[in-house]
């Protein structure tokens, strides 16, 4: 890590960017699999069966992490951008972690 | 603190090599003083680049320990891990000399980005008094103005590094302060400058410019404001 990065909001744009990519490669496949509900339901029934293994569900409170996250750290930038300035970026950027990881941990406590 | 520091300075150009000198330590000393010491005491031959040594000047920016600062209103006790002091030239623009860059690169971009004052009248009009020091614009321009051109936004841009084309968060900062001064007659040419490739929409809101500026200046709000004044020219159709 080079030293003039190590500041909160340089990580908060890493997060964001490292969101968004692994959304992206998430979503074909988050799509290919609900392709299965048009015309082969056996199939998308056998994926759905996956979501009782421990694993997957860690997998998925991962997932939502990433979609909250990147919708709140989304939001912080377009506020950045079009409202007036505040000086609480750092609080922003804190507060979307925290708000994402709450709802993920919500959702995996009501998955297991 | 120890009585000699291990101070790694950068010899050469693009290409070179870090060496290591022992910099006797003195209370309130700056990075400055050390790259001096060096340079007078031990290898005559070191270039760097420094003028006022009160931080009014923004020449002596270097980077220390691998983040751009003004060296001159640098303190060693903020910087010295385990007495040891890494000092470079600033990131994003070519080395001339050790510690010396080229900074043509870096003012180019204020002439591209159309940070020249251009006046609305001529000298023979009346004075204007029409500034109001109160007005939301006057006082952007104000909390902009107080550039004093070391590069460090510059040097601590990822922005900059990536997309040598970007204007870089001091040259938009100055349009954004020139955007805001009722005087100027330039609006639509300087959000014409700024709205195309490498201008003001390139910027991905890291904020080092606003985390490293020493003067405490907030390029980052000053680029959002360019692309809410340049999004709003568009939509109007007065700039393309």
């Amino acid at each position: 890590m080079k030293g003039h990065r190590k500041h909160a909001l340089w990580f908060a744009f890493a997060l964001h960017r490292a969101s968004g990519l692994l959304l992206a490669l998430f979503l074909p496949v988050h799509f290919w699999v609900l392709s299965y509900a048009l015309n082969d339901a056996a199939t998308l029934d056998g994926f759905l069966r996956w979501t009782d293994y421990t694993a997957v569900k860690i997998a998925e409170f991962g997932l939502v992490f990433l979609l909250a996250v990147h919708m709140f750290g989304g939001l912080r930038l377009m506020a950045l951008e079009w409202l007036p300035w505040s000086h609480r970026q750092k609080t922003y950027a804190a507060s979307a972690v925290a708000v994402s990881f709450c709802l993920s941990t919500m959702f995996f406590l009501s998955a297991v | 603190m120890t009585e000699t520091l291990a101070v790694s300075v950068w010899r050469g150009a693009a290409e070179g090599v870090f060496e290591t000198h022992e910099v006797p330590a003195q209370e309130s000393q700056t990075v400055l003083d050390l790259v001096a010491w060096i340079q007078q005491n031990a290898d005559p031959t070191l270039a760097y680049r420094y003028a006022c040594r009160v931080g009014m000047c923004g020449s002596c920016a270097m980077m220390v320990n691998g983040v751009p600062r003004w060296t001159c209103r640098t303190h060693i006790s903020k910087v010295a891990t385990s007495g040891k002091v890494e000092v470079a030239p600033l990131r994003n623009l070519p080395i001339i000399k050790d510690l010396a860059v080229d900074m043509d690169p870096f003012f180019d971009k204020w002439t591209k980005a159309e940070g020249m004052f251009a006046p609305s009248t001529s000298r023979d009009a009346p004075i204007d008094t029409g500034v109001d020091p109160a007005s939301s614009a006057r006082i952007a321009a104000d909390e902009a103005i107080e550039c004093i051109n070391c590069a460090i936004c510059y040097a601590a841009c990822d922005v900059v590094s990536a997309n040598p084309e970007y204007l870089g968060p001091a040259a938009l900062n100055r349009t954004w302060s020139l955007v805001n001064d009722v005087r100027d007659g330039r609006l639509d040419e300087r959000l014409t400058a700024v709205s195309g490739p490498g201008g003001c929409h390139n910027c991905h809101s890291q904020q080092g410019c606003v985390t490293h500026c020493p003067n405490e200046l907030n390029p980052t709000a000053s680029i959002a404001g360019l692309k809410r004044a340049t999004t709003m020219a568009a939509l109007k159709g007065r700039i393309l």
